[in-house]
C-alpha cells in the first residue's frame, strides 16, 4: 500500500472519524503532499465513507447519493470498526474488532451526536435521532410501517420532532414528506431561539404553520409514554409540561448535540465542562501528537455546529502537518468563522448571520433596524454600529434573497444605507464588496480570490470559479453571490456580448432565420449538421422551433409543431400544447376572440371544467383558464372543447395570445367604430403565427381606450374617420406605451401595416425579444419602421403581404390536428409503462369552492443551503 | 488488513422491464413508473438511454422527463422544464447549481428491444431504483 519516495521517513498520520472534517482534512493533506511525506490511514465507526451530511435529508426525500468523492490508492480507509482506546505512551490507537494502529500523528475528528434529553421513555422504541444515513434508513422504515398501519386503523399517522432548531424543523418536514401529521416541540418560546430574535421567530412560525406543521413552542418536555395495548412498548404520546399530550407515531429528537470527546477524556486529555476536547488555535491539544477537528473540538471555548468551521480546521490541521513533513512551521491557525445559517425548506425563506443579538446586549453601541410586512409574511432585522455604518448581523425571514450579500458584508463597511440594503439587499453593491470580504464561508474564499480567478482563469460560468477556487462548494448558499461577481468582472472587462445563440450556433436568432430561410432549411438537424454544432440545448431548439415553425407558415406549409422532429425542439408548453404549472399539470386556454363569447359557449367551457374538476379563472386577457388538468386529461378535455366549437388559444405559444376590445360602438354611447367586429378580424387572422415572444394586441372603440390598446405590442384606436395604429408596447416588467405609427386609417390599410409589421419582426428580432425592445434597437425607430411599412424602403413589402396571406390561408387548428392524429396522441400520457396511472404527486385542496395544487408524495423537502 | 473505502453494499439489481426501446421519442423523456418511484428515461439523439429520477428538485414537482435534451460543452443534458436548470443526463448532477444532485438510475436496451431499469433486488416492495454511482 501507499506511494512514495522514502518510505522508511514517512510518517504516521491516523484519523479517528470519517465524517466531512476528517475527509476534508485527508483529502487537503493528499492533495499537497506531492512527495508522500505522509502515510495516512483514516478509523470509521459507520459502515461507509464519509458522506455530505449537510445533504442527509436529500438522501431521505430525493434518494441522492451523498458520498464524497473516494481518497486516492496511498490513503487506508477502514469503515466500520470504531476506535475505543487510545495509547498515548505507546502512540497506538486501537479499534473495537481489535486492530492496533500506530501514528506519530493523531487527528480525531469524532464530530458529535444528537443530544438525547433523559426524559422519562426517551429510550422506547419508536424514537430516533437525525444523524446519519443508519439513522435515516431506520427512520424512513419505521415511518413506513406506521403510516401503513395507521391507514389500515383508518387514521394518519402522526410524529413529533423534539427541537425546533435549524435541524429540528428539517427533520419535522422530512417526517411530514414520509407522510405524517408532524407536530415540533420546542423548549424555547421562539422557533430557532439561537439564531432568530423574536419578532423573526414570531413570522417563521407563521410560515412553518403555513406548511402544515403543529408548533407548540416554550414547551418544556414532561416525557414519552408507550402507546396503550403495544406489545413492543412502542411510543404513543409526548406528554408536555402542564398536561399537554400529544399522539404520535414516532418521535425525533432534534434537541442539540454533544460532542464525542470520550476517547480524549479516556486518555487524559483535557475536555470542556461542557464538553469538546480542548485544543488550541491550531486545533492541537494538551498532546502536542494529537490534533482534534470538527465538531469535537472546543476551540476558544467554543464548539462549531456547522461544516463551514470544521472544513476550516481541517485546513489549518493539514497546513501544519505538511509544514512539519518539510521541516518548516506553519502559521495557519483557526480564527474564528462565521456562524451565518441559512435554512431554506421548500417556501421557506430564513437567514440569520453575523451577530443578530448585538442590539440587545446594552453598550454594545449597535442599533436595530427593522422591517415587518405581516402580509407578505416578511421579517428584516439589521444590526448595524451607531455609527450606522458597519454591518454586524442581521436576520431574515420570508425573504432571504439578499442573504448572500448580506452575510458577506459582516463587518465591514454597509455598501449602501441600511433602508437601502432592507428593500433592495444591495444586489448592485456586490460589485463593490472589498477584496477581503468572506464570499464562500463554507471554504474561506474572499471577493479578491474569485475576482483574481475570474480575470486570470479568463472565466466565464460560476461552475468553473468553483473548480478553481471551491468557492461554492460547500452549502451552495453563495452561489448567486459568485454570480453576481462574475457579471460584474465580465462587464467591467467589456467582454463583449456575443450575439451567438448560445454554445451551438454563432449566430443571432434574426441571422439564423435569414440562414434557414434562405437556404431552404427545414429541420434542426440539418440546420446544426451545416452551420452549428453538438445537438443543441433548452436555449436554441426551442428558438429553431419558433423560426421553423414562422417560416412553415409564411410559406404557407402549415405544418404542425408536433410534427416528426420539431416535436423533440418544442418546450414543454408547446409539447403538450399547454401550460405547465407549478405542480406539474395543465392549464387550458380556448380561443376567445376578442373577449366575445356566446352563453352556449360559457356554458361548454363551465361544464367541461366542472366535469374534469378543473379551477376557473377570468384571465387578464379577456378569456378563461382552467387549471388543474394532467398531461393524461388533455386529449380529452380538448376533444369537449374542439366539439362545442373551441380551438386552441395559444397561451402556451411564442405566438398571437388575444386581441383584446371594449364593447365598442355597437353598444357603448361615446363607441365610434366597431372595436369588437376589428378585434376578432386581427384575432382571427394572426392566430397561429409563431413569432420570437408572444405577441398581444387590442382594439378600442374610442379615445378612452378602455381595451388598453397602448399597452399592447399593436394597439388599434377608433377614431371618427378609421383607426389609429400604436405599435410596440407592453405591460409586464417594463411597461412602455406603444407609440403612433399612423392615423384616421381604413379597415384594410390598417391590416396591411399590420400585417407587414409583425412579418418584419418575425423575421428580424431576437430570442425572446418582444416588439418593444426590438424597437429600442432598431436603428431609426419608428420613423425607420414607417419608411419600411409604408414606402416600401427595403422593396420587400410584396413579399410580406404575400406571406401574411400565405399564413392566413394555412392556418389549422393545432389542438384539432392533434387529437385527429394517434401519433401525436401517444405522448400525453402519465407513464409510459401505465398511460392511465395518474401521477401520485399530484393532489388538490379546496379553497373558495375550488380546487388548489398541493404537492404530494414525501419528497417536497429542499437540502438546506447554509 | 487493507480494507479499502466502500459504499453500503448493495443487493443485486433486478432490471424492470419499462417500455419497448421504439416508444420512446429521440430526444425526448418519457416518465415510467417503477416499483413505485417515478423514473424519467431518455433516448438521446445518439441513441443511447439515460433514467433520473422524474423529480425536479428545484420545483418539486415530478416534471424532469418533459425537459429539452441537449448538450453543454459536450455533456449530455436535460433542462427542467420548469425552471429551466440544466441537468447532466449521466450523474444527475444540476450544471447550474452543482449543489444539487438528482438520483441518477442504469438503464440499459435489451437485445429484444426493451428498455429496462434497474432496482434493488432485496424484496422490499418499495424498493428504490438502484442508483449510479456519482461522478
Ligand atoms: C393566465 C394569465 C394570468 C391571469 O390569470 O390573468 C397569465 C399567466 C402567465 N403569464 Fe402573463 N398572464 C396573463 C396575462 C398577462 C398580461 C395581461 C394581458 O395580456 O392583457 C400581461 C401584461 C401584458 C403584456 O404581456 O405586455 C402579462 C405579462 C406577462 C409577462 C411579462 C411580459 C413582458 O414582456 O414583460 C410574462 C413573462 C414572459 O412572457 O416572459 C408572463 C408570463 C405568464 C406565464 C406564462 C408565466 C409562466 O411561465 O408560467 C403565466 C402562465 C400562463 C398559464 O396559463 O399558465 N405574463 N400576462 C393571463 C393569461 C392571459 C391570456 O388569456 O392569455
Ligand atoms: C441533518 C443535518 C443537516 C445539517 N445541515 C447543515 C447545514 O446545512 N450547514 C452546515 O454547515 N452544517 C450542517 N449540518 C452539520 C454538519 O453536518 C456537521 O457540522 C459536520 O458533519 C461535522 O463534521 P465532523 O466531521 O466534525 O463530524 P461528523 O459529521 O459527526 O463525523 C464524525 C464521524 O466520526 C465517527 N466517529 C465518532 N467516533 C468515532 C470513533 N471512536 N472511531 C471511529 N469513528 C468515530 C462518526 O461515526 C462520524 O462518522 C447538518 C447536520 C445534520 C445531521
Ligand atoms: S403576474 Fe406573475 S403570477 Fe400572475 S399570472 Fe402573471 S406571471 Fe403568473
Ligand atoms: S458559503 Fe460557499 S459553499 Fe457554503
Amino acid at each position: 500500500m501507499g506511494v512514495g519516495p522514502a518510505t522508511a521517513n514517512r510518517k504516521r498520520l491516523v484519523v479517528v472519524g470519517h465524517g466531512p472534517a476528517g475527509h476534508r482534512l485527508v483529502e487537503a493533506l493528499r492533495h499537497r503532499d506531492a512527495d508522500g511525506s505522509w502515510e495516512v490511514t483514516i478509523l470509521g465507526e459507520e459502515p461507509r465513507a464519509a458522506y455530505d451530511r449537510v445533504a442527509l435529508t436529500s438522501y431521505l426525500t430525493d434518494g441522492a447519493e451523498l458520498g464524497y468523492p473516494a481518497h486516492d490508492g496511498a490513503v487506508t480507509a477502514r469503515p466500520g470498526d470504531p476506535v475505543v482506546s487510545i495509547d498515548r505512551a505507546g502512540r497506538t490507537v486501537t479499534t473495537a474488532a481489535g486492530h492496533a494502529v500506530r501514528y506519530d500523528t493523531l487527528v480525531l475528528a469524532t464530530g458529535s451526536v444528537p443530544f438525547v434529553p433523559p426524559v422519562p421513555g426517551h429510550d422506547l422504541p419508536g424514537v430516533f435521532v437525525y444523524r446519519t444515513i443508519d439513522d435515516l434508513d431506520a427512520l424512513r422504515a419505521y415511518c413506513a410501517d406506521r403510516t401503513h398501519r395507521a391507514r389500515r386503523e383508518r387514521r394518519t399517522a402522526a410524529g413529533a420532532v423534539v427541537g425546533g432548531g435549524l435541524l429540528g424543523l428539517e427533520a419535522a418536514r422530512a417526517l411530514q414528506g414520509l407522510g405524517l401529521d408532524t407536530h415540533v416541540v420546542e423548549v424555547a418560546p421562539r422557533l430557532m431561539p439561537r439564531q432568530l430574535d423574536e419578532g423573526g421567530g414570531a413570522m417563521l412560525r407563521r410560515h412553518i404553520e403555513g406548511l402544515g406543521l403543529h408548533v407548540h413552542g416554550g414547551a418544556p418536555l414532561a416525557g414519552l409514554s408507550p402507546r396503550a395495548g403495544s406489545a413492543a412498548g412502542e411510543v404513543g404520546s409526548v406528554r408536555l409540561a402542564g398536561d399537554a399530550v400529544i399522539d404520535v407515531d414516532v418521535v425525533v429528537f432534534s434537541a442539540g448535540i454533544r460532542p464525542r470527546d470520550q476517547l480524549a477524556k479516556d486518555c487524559g486529555l483535557p475536555v470542556g465542562e461542557r464538553g469538546g476536547i480542548v485544543v488550541d488555535e491550531t486545533c492541537r491539544t494538551a498532546d502536542p501528537a494529537i490534533f482534534a477537528v470538527g465538531e469535537c473540538a472546543l476551540v476558544h471555548g467554543q464548539i462549531y455546529g456547522l461544516v463551514g468551521p470544521c472544513f476550516s480546521m481541517a485546513e489549518v490541521v493539514a497546513d501544519r502537518l505538511l509544514a512539519a513533513a518539510g521541516g518548516t512551521v506553519s502559521s495557519a491557525a483557526f480564527g474564528g468563522a462565521d456562524t451565518s445559517t441559512k435554512l431554506k425548506l421548500m417556501g421557506v425563506d430564513v437567514a440569520s448571520f453575523g451577530d443578530p443579538f448585538a442590539g440587545d446586549r446594552p453598550g454594545a453601541g449597535a442599533l436595530d433596524v427593522i422591517y415587518t410586512d405581516p402580509v407578505a409574511g416578511v421579517y428584516k432585522k439589521l444590526v448595524v454600529s451607531d455609527d450606522a455604518r458597519t454591518l454586524l448581523g442581521g436576520v431574515l425571514v420570508g425573504d432571504a434573497e439578499t442573504y448572500p450579500t448580506l452575510r458577506a458584508c459582516v463587518g465591514a463597511a454597509l455598501p449602501s444605507p441600511p433602508d437601502r440594503l432592507l428593500f433592495t439587499g444591495g444586489e448592485a453593491a456586490a460589485g463593490e464588496l472589498p477584496g477581503d470580504t468572506t464570499i464562500c464561508s463554507c471554504n474561506n474564499v474572499d471577493a479578491a480570490a474569485i475576482r483574481c480567478a475570474i480575470r486570470d482563469g479568463r472565466l466565464a460560468d460560476v461552475a468553473s470559479i468553483r473548480a478553481a477556487t471551491n468557492a461554492g462548494a460547500g452549502c451552495g448558499s453563495c452561489v448567486p453571490l459568485l454570480k453576481r461577481l462574475l457579471d460584474a468582472e465580465l462587464t467591467a472587462a467589456g467582454t463583449p456580448v456575443s450575439k451567438a445563440l448560445c454554445e451551438h450556433f454563432d449566430f443571432s436568432r434574426a441571422e439564423l432565420f435569414d440562414i434557414v430561410a434562405v437556404r431552404g432549411i427545414t429541420t434542426f438537424t440539418r440546420l446544426i449538421g451545416e452551420h452549428g454544432r453538438g445537438r443543441g440545448c433548452d436555449i436554441c431548439r426551442p428558438a429553431v422551433a419558433s423560426i421553423l415553425a414562422s417560416l412553415a407558415s409564411m410559406e404557407g406549409r402549415g405544418e404542425h409543431i408536433l410534427e416528426g422532429e420539431q416535436a423533440a425542439l418544442q418546450d414543454t408548453n408547446d409539447h403538450f400544447l399547454a401550460n405547465l404549472q407549478k405542480n406539474g399539470t395543465y392549464s387550458v386556454v380556448p380561443r376567445v376572440p376578442g373577449g366575445e363569447i356566446t352563453p352556449a359557449k360559457l356554458i361548454a367551457i363551465g361544464e367541461v371544467a366542472r366535469e374534469f374538476g378543473l379551477y376557473t379563472k377570468i384571465t387578464g386577457a379577456q378569456r378563461i383558464d382552467m387549471f388543474g388538468a394532467r398531461v393524461e386529461q388533455l386529449p380529452a378535455i380538448w376533444k369537449r372543447l374542439v366539439d362545442a366549437g373551441f380551438e386552441s388559444g395559444h397561451a402556451y405559444g411564442k405566438a398571437l395570445r388575444t386581441v383584446k376590445s371594449c364593447v365598442g360602438s355597437t353598444w357603448c354611447r361615446y363607441g365610434v367604430q366597431d372595436s369588437v367586429a376589428m378585434a376578432i378580424r386581427l384575432e382571427l387572422r394572426y392566430r397561429g403565427l409563431r413569432s420570437p415572444h408572444k405577441l398581444k394586441s387590442a382594439v378600442s372603440g374610442c379615445a378612452r381606450e378602455c381595451a388598453e390598446a397602448r399597452g399592447k405590442d399593436f394597439g388599434v384606436i377608433a377614431t371618427e374617420r378609421g383607426w389609429n395604429l400604436y405599435l410596440c408596447g407592453n405591460g409586464g416588467m417594463r411597461p412602455r406605451h406603444a407609440d403612433l405609427f399612423a392615423i384616421d386609417l381604413d379597415d384594410e390599410t390598417l391590416i396591411r401595416y399590420i400585417d407587414r409589421f409583425l412579418m418584419f419582426y418575425i423575421r428580424t428580432a431576437d430570442r425572446l425579444q418582444r416588439t418593444a425592445s426590438w424597437l429600442e434597437n432598431l436603428d431609426g425607430g419608428m420613423d425607420y419602421l414607417r419608411q419600411v411599412i409604408i414606402e416600401d424602403r427595403l422593396g420587400i413589402c410584396a413579399d410580406l403581404d404575400a406571406a401574411m396571406d400565405r399564413h392566413v390561408a394555412a392556418y389549422a387548428d393545432e389542438w384539432r390536428a392533434a387529437i385527429e392524429d394517434p401519433a401525436k396522441l401517444g405522448r400525453f400520457v402519465s407513464f409510459v409503462n401505465a398511460p392511465d396511472t395518474p401521477d401520485p404527486s399530484i393532489a388538490f385542496a379546496p379553497e373558495r369552492d375550488q380546487i388548489k395544487p398541493v404537492l404530494v408524495a414525501g419528497p417536497d423537502l429542499e437540502v438546506v443551503s447554509r | 488488513m487493507t480494507a479499502d473505502v466502500s459504499r453500503a453494499p448493495v443487493a443485486a439489481p433486478v432490471w424492470v422491464d419499462v417500455c419497448a426501446y421504439d416508444d420512446l421519442i429521440p430526444e425526448r423523456g418519457a416518465a415510467a413508473l417503477v416499483h413505485g418511484r417515478q423514473v424519467a428515461v431518455f433516448r438521446t439523439h445518439e441513441g443511447d438511454l439515460y433514467a433520473l429520477s422524474h423529480r425536479d428538485p428545484f420545483s418539486g414537482a415530478y416534471v424532469l422527463a418533459r425537459g429539452i435534451l441537449g448538450t453543454r460543452g459536450g455533456v449530455p443534458t436535460v433542462a427542467s422544464p420548469m425552471y429551466k436548470q440544466v441537468f447532466d443526463l449521466r450523474t444527475g448532477r444540476c450544471l447550474d447549481d452543482p449543489t444539487r444532485v438528482v438520483p441518477a438510475f442504469r438503464i440499459r436496451r435489451t437485445p429484444a428491444g426493451r428498455v429496462e431499469v434497474a432496482v434493488n433486488g432485496d424484496g422490499d416492495g418499495d424498493a428504490g431504483a438502484v442508483e449510479v454511482a456519482g461522478p
